[in-house]
């Protein structure tokens, strides 16, 4: 075992990328359910925006195309567990299960032709001198854009949920829906565009897994990361900011077994690589006592007749 | 306009209706999605449906639905006890791949000792595995309030590393060349679960899904737990003033789904599958969920929706060698059968209005 060949330095940016397609998925769902709305289908969306955007990207040449299509790709999947949510008023557990199963197929239906192609890459921002500061630099400004603009979304849906009109009605319509309704706003409406903008989130985040992650496109390559991402938003208390810093956590965990595998620790890699699922599991044990902070509506379904 | 009208009582014709008319739905919607790959859709939909029961090598088919049935519909009646209850067991993957791991670790623990009582204690060992698994999610969710949801899904992942690691070390067949995966079961003749009469695809797991199919059944219409399950699922307030423990209902369903998963997974390791390899794992786990809302959560409808199930999936690898459908064109394919499900549910209960509502 050699610890030595972990340059600390390249494995705080690595996490920093381990962590982007979480913060997008997350972030997501943190909108969903903050409507009153439970969308388990979040690892379909995002596997099928991996696809979306790594067909896209490697088609047009341009992988921020690529990003553009996953974020389609996943609102327009999003739309199916709308449809049976609001409209059909499916419950919600299954329809959510309903899009993962769905997702996982369509994805390895739409990636056949696509296993084993490279992606065309997106470069880094230049930041001149920016990134030449030692340490800070290589860590800080040495990403692609969509690295920044997931920390931007953070602050953007905290920052809407907030201080904006639109933030209080959304939340408004997840802790009661009933009372949003007597007050006049369209609860159907908005809760299938806070569905529309958590799919948009979580295939972005997916397409920065095929893209930018592991560039290359492997059948269920999201291997869980929905699920953790839900798991993080339970984690955060249905805080941006906290969730922010459970993305970086949990990317901290990813790279840091990766790393250790690499450097040959004596520990067999599949118990590595099942470390973040059973971390995942005992933060959500340590954090589940305090359920105060979930909107009052979540999961339950609302018709406007009764 | 159109808007909904929540009926007095759920309707019963619809409620039997729903499974045939979302399958009827995803025939002609995976018509279409065939058709959009390029292949005619009807010959699909027949090669799907029709060959493996009635086409020209039937004999060899019909056995299969036996075979890929079995597991599914163990699993699914399990799952569909929590379903009912509102106890979300999503981890049924995990539990069938722990309860291989138990039964194959036992039974190569006895090899080469051929003895009556080595199948049987394998067939314990597996269902402990899978029980076991199901109790970790089970009991944080009694003790800390752990979603088990979440919890369940993520030792999916926890047993898949496992059984990877597993085949590649204590459970690797020393004398395999140094190849991934176990000793076959299929050739240690006391462990090996084959057909009970030869050529029909009947073993052991066949029997234990018609056995969990009665239990089921007996179970929900004439045992108290089973009226505490339904009362809890449908009026959780009304079963807490009528006594229902919930501690113990969260137990005993997973418990329950957890142990006929892992059933499932040892059936499958000693008969069909022969080892334990690192994907030897196929999901019919997650395919069990869809089993168990197509059958309604009712043991007779998920007897009839596993077969349903098992049937795609052997006309689905027909239609692969024939035609070259994709084979993950059929995983869309029963993903969209929950769709339909799922949606047309609603007319079981609202009804359609046509015309303003009336102010009341």
């Amino acid at each position: 075992m050699d610890l030595s060949a972990i340059n600390p330095i390249l494995f705080i940016a690595g996490f920093l990328v381990a962590a982007t397609p979480l913060i997008f998925a997350a972030i997501g769902e943190l909108v969903v359910e903050k409507s009153g709305v439970l969308n388990l289908g979040v690892e379909g969306m995002m596997i099928t925006g991996a696809i979306c955007g790594f067909a896209t990207a490697v088609e047009t040449g341009s992988p921020m195309l690529g990003f553009a299509a996953a974020a389609v790709g996943g609102a327009a999947l999003s739309l199916l567990f709308a449809f049976l949510t609001q409209i059909t008023l499916a419950n919600q557990v299954a329809s959510g299960l309903a899009l993962t199963l769905f997702g996982l197929g369509l994805s390895a239906l739409l990636g056949q032709s696509y296993v084993g192609i490279k992606p065309p890459r997106l470069g880094d921002i230049n930041f001149g001198p920016l990134s030449d500061i030692p340490v800070i630099g290589p860590i800080l400004f040495t990403h692609d854009i969509i690295l920044y603009l997931g920390i931007a979304l953070v602050a953007g849906v905290w920052a809407v949920l907030k201080f904006t009109r639109a933030g209080l009605i959304l939340r408004a319509v997840g802790e009661s829906h009933d009372a949003a309704h007597a007050l006049g706003y369209k609860v159907v409406r908005i809760r299938t565009l806070a569905i529309m903008f958590g799919g948009a989130c979580a295939g972005v985040g997916g397409a920065y897994i095929s893209l930018i992650r592991v560039p290359q496109w492997t059948e269920g390559m999201t291997a869980g990361v929905g699920w953790i991402a839900l798991a993080l938003v339970v984690f955060a208390s249905w805080k941006p900011w906290r969730l922010l810093l459970g993305a970086y956590l949990f990317g901290g965990i990813t790279q840091l077994q990766l790393n250790l595998q690499g450097a040959g620790v004596a520990i067999p890699v599949e118990y590595l690589a099942m470390s973040p699922y059973v971390i995942t599991i005992i933060v959500l044990v340590i954090l589940s006592a305090d359920k105060s902070a979930a909107p009052a509506s979540l999961g339950r379904t609302f018709h406007a007749s009764h | 306009m159109i808007r909904l009208e929540k009926r007095p009582e759920p309707s019963r014709a619809f409620s039997l209706a729903t499974p045939l008319l979302a399958v009827l739905a995803t025939m002609v919607f995976g018509g279409l999605l065939f058709m959009a790959l390029g292949k005619d859709p009807l010959t699909s939909i027949q090669t799907i449906f029709w060959e493996p029961l009635f086409g020209e090598f039937a004999f060899y088919y019909r056995p299969q639905l036996l075979i890929k049935g079995a597991p599914l519909v163990l699993i699914a009646i399990g799952l569909s006890l929590g379903f009912k209850a509102g106890i979300w067991n999503i981890g049924a993957e995990g539990q069938y791949i722990m309860g291989a791991l138990f039964g194959a670790g036992m039974g190569l623990a006895f090899y080469p000792l051929e003895a009556w009582y080595v199948f049987p204690l394998m067939v314990m060992a597996g269902a402990f595995g899978g029980w076991i698994w199901a109790m970790i999610p089970a009991f944080l969710k009694v003790r800390f309030g752990t979603n088990e949801i979440l919890v369940s899904l993520m030792l999916v992942y926890v047993a898949e590393q496992f059984l990877a690691s597993m085949s590649l070390g204590l459970l690797k067949n020393p004398e395999g060349f140094g190849f991934p995966g176990s000793r076959n079961l299929q050739q240690y003749e006391s462990a090996f679960n084959g057909d009970l009469i030869e050529g029909t695809g009947m073993h052991w797991g066949v029997v234990a899904a018609m056995i969990a199919v009665i239990f089921a059944y007996v179970l929900l219409s004439k045992h108290r737990l089973g009226f505490a399950i339904r009362v809890t699922g449908e009026a959780p307030r009304a079963a807490k003033f009528s006594g229902v423990n919930p501690t113990r209902l969260v137990l005993f369903c997973m418990g329950m789904s957890g142990l006929l998963a892992g059933l499932a997974g040892l059936f499958e390791v000693s008969g069909p599958a022969g080892q334990v390899t690192i994907d030897f794992n196929v999901g019919y786990g997650f395919t069990a969920i869809i089993v168990a809302f197509l059958g309604r959560l009712h043991p007779v409808g998920i007897l009839l929706a596993g077969l349903l199930m098992a049937l795609t999936y052997i006309g689905g690898d027909i239609a692969q060698s024939n035609l070259g459908l994709p084979a993950a064109a059929i995983q869309v394919f029963q993903g969209m059968l929950l769709f339909f499900l799922l949606a047309l549910d609603m007319f079981t209960n609202y009804r359609l209005r046509f015309g303003r509502a009336e102010v009341a």
